[in-house]
């Protein structure tokens, strides 16, 4: 944003307020104070749970401050038997981080294809991709399934990867940002230094493409730790991802709440260490049209 | 390239370098975009087309595929009372989320359009519970609802109101799984709300001032109307998403069956109860393939519908 106050300045002048200025005023910032309290609160009052015993919600009157049995709940998070927190912990990573890498590279390749190379049918198949991203795969489940038994892939993490190798929005993502990031002059300085396809790629379309690929990696790894519904369907109880480990805590320990919200909350950690440090690339990342899925 | 040239090299050598290099350029596309169309023929939409194949079959987990049966799967769907409820349930739990959602995003991106300190600071507090995973925020506010010893029923009897039911009953269910969807989308839906607003060109609202339009006359007369591809974006991908909801809702009691009398139950769930626990596949198809219409005609129709109230307004 520039910071004068011009109306003909470059870029996006501000806009001018005259009845309530510029900056809101202390409703504004009351109102965006609210709504931060509200996204906080609910983890506050897990911690708040999580912290306590079986008795703490089991009283009338309510308690503000956290107690000081987390880490006595969490071991017994990581101890419990039914649920095999630490498998699920290396699970969930191992998923994400190979969903997270396959798609990124997959849909760089078709993106640079799209954006950059000409060749027959590229229109149609670009509008393919983009019809194709409003399609809900979910649905496919059954014979998804019925396909990982046959293939004697149910129950382990080949059976949640394969079906998410590949995104229709990566590819429409990657395809955007290249088309305007990355010169078509490059491109054919490479071409004319001889370089081959494949060489040009890798030496020019890879490192223009890596703001765009690092965002892409971030959303999809998010969306592949929250994932619930196939590999609760697909992976049995003894080799679970986060997920499913947690329906599994809170089906054994519903007794005692303070368990399952200590799970709750050691499950939420990586990805909110993940949000303290790229939570900003989160943030324009869909502000430059990130699609939910 | 070798400053150094052989001297013997031969013409023939050069063409079939230069063929090669024609034929890089031809092929390479296709095969840069090959991986995903293969992939996704393969894991997406072989999958959902594979699944009309097996509603039209008699098919459970042990046998395989039996007979051909034609309609009977939809047929006895559709005749099947569950299936209905679990329609209803999905269709209010939608609009009890989505409704709220966007009205209180438009406000907060409003607000966050307007020209604020620490920036970067609000923009990220909003977006926190997205990475709270859905499974997560059920858990939480599940016990939050509880209806005996819940917080929220905790504060409603100090303010002397009587305990809700919102395990037991069915609105208050849908509110308390509308809450849990909201929690973690109203954010990120903001932001994707901001992104349109700040597209807008500044000098629209430099000439409503100009004419005497206030701060609301400006949002319904300006924002609202230019919003409209965002916001037909955003109803859409909520109405694709929102009507598969199965996390919360399974995850909302120890039972996973939607309450004891389906007061939660979800197309979703009740898909997952005839190919999971009746393992009935063909049923289960015959639910998966119903729910994709359903999907696609919502979806067009919100499209129509939001056409003609930004045009309205």
């Amino acid at each position: 944003m520039s910071t004068g106050y011009g109306l003909l300045e470059r870029g996006r002048p501000r806009r001018r307020r005259i009845d309530n200025g510029q900056r809101p005023g202390w409703l504004g910032y009351g109102f965006l104070t609210a709504v931060l309290l509200g996204s906080m609160f609910p983890l506050y009052w897990s911690f708040l749970i999580g912290s306590g015993d079986a008795s703490t919600i089991n009283q009338q009157d309510i308690v503000w401050w956290p107690g000081g049995n987390f880490l006595s709940n969490a071991a017994a998070v990581l101890a419990a038997d039914a649920v095999n927190f630490w498998r699920a912990l290396g699970n969930s990573i191992i998923v994400s981080t190979v969903v997270s890498a396959s798609v990124v590279l997959f849909s760089t390749l078709a993106g640079f294809a799209f954006a950059k190379l000409r060749f027959r049918g590229r229109n149609g198949l670009l509008v393919f991709v983009i019809a194709t991203m409003a399609v809900p795969t979910q649905l496919g489940v059954v014979p998804l399934f019925i396909a990982m038994s046959q293939l004697q892939l149910a129950g382990t993490l080949w059976a949640v990867i394969l079906p998410a190798v590949v995104s229709a929005f990566g590819v429409f993502w990657m395809t955007q940002y290249l088309s305007q990031a990355l010169p078509y002059e490059l491109i054919e300085a490479a071409r004319v230094d001889g370089a081959s396809m494949i060489r040009t790629f890798w030496s020019v379309a890879l490192p223009a493409a890596r703001p765009a690929a690092a965002m892409l990696a971030l959303f999809t790894f998010i969306a592949t730790w929250t994932n619930f519904f196939w590999p609760f369907i697909v992976l049995d109880r003894q080799n679970p991802t986060l997920p499913v480990a947690l329906s599994l805590l809170q089906s054994n320990y519903f007794v005692d709440y303070s368990i399952v919200m200590a799970g709750v909350i050691l499950s939420t950690i990586p990805l909110l260490i993940l949000f303290v440090v790229a939570g900003r690339h989160l943030v324009s990342g869909i502000m430059q049209g990130a699609v939910k899925g | 390239m070798s400053t150094v040239t052989a001297p013997e090299r031969s013409v023939r050598r050069v063409a079939f370098s230069q063929t090669l290099s024609r034929w890089d350029v031809k092929v390479s596309p296709y095969l840069y975009i090959s991986p995903f169309f293969i992939l996704f023929a393969i894991t997406g939409l072989f999958p959902l087309v594979y699944t009309a194949w097996v509603s039209v079959h008699e098919w459970n987990l042990i046998g395989g595929q039996g007979d051909f049966v034609g309609f009977d799967n939809f047929a006895f769907v559709l005749s099947n009372p569950p299936f209905w409820i679990a329609l209803r349930n999905t269709f209010s739990i939608f609009l009890i989320s989505a409704v709220p959602q966007i009205i209180l995003a438009l406000l907060i991106a409003a607000v966050l359009d307007r020209n604020l300190r620490a920036k970067t600071f609000w923009r990220m507090g909003v977006l926190l519970p997205y990475v709270v995973a859905p499974v997560a925020v059920t858990l939480i506010f599940s016990n939050m609802f509880g209806d005996q010893y819940g917080l929220i029923n905790n504060l409603l009897g100090d303010l002397g109101i009587d305990p809700i039911g919102w395990h037991s009953e069915v609105l208050p269910s849908h509110i308390a799984i509308a809450t849990m969807v909201n929690f973690r989308w109203t954010g990120y839906t903001a932001l994707i709300l901001l992104a349109g607003m700040q597209a807008i060109p500044r000098d629209y609202y430099e000439a409503a001032m100009i004419d005497g339009a206030g701060t609301v006359r400006q949002f319904f007369s300006i924002t609202i109307p230019q919003l409209r591809p965002t916001l037909i974006f955003v109803i859409v991908t909520s109405t694709i998403g929102g009507l598969q909801i199965f996390d919360e809702p399974r995850l909302y009691d120890t039972a996973g069956q939607g309450g004891a009398s389906s007061q939660w139950m979800t197309i979703t769930i009740y898909l997952y109860n005839l190919g999971w626990g009746q393992l009935n596949f063909g049923r289960a198809a015959a639910v998966a393939w119903l729910l994709f219409l359903i999907i696609v005609i919502v979806g067009l129709l919100n499209v129509v519908i939001t056409r003609s109230i930004a045009r309205a307004s």
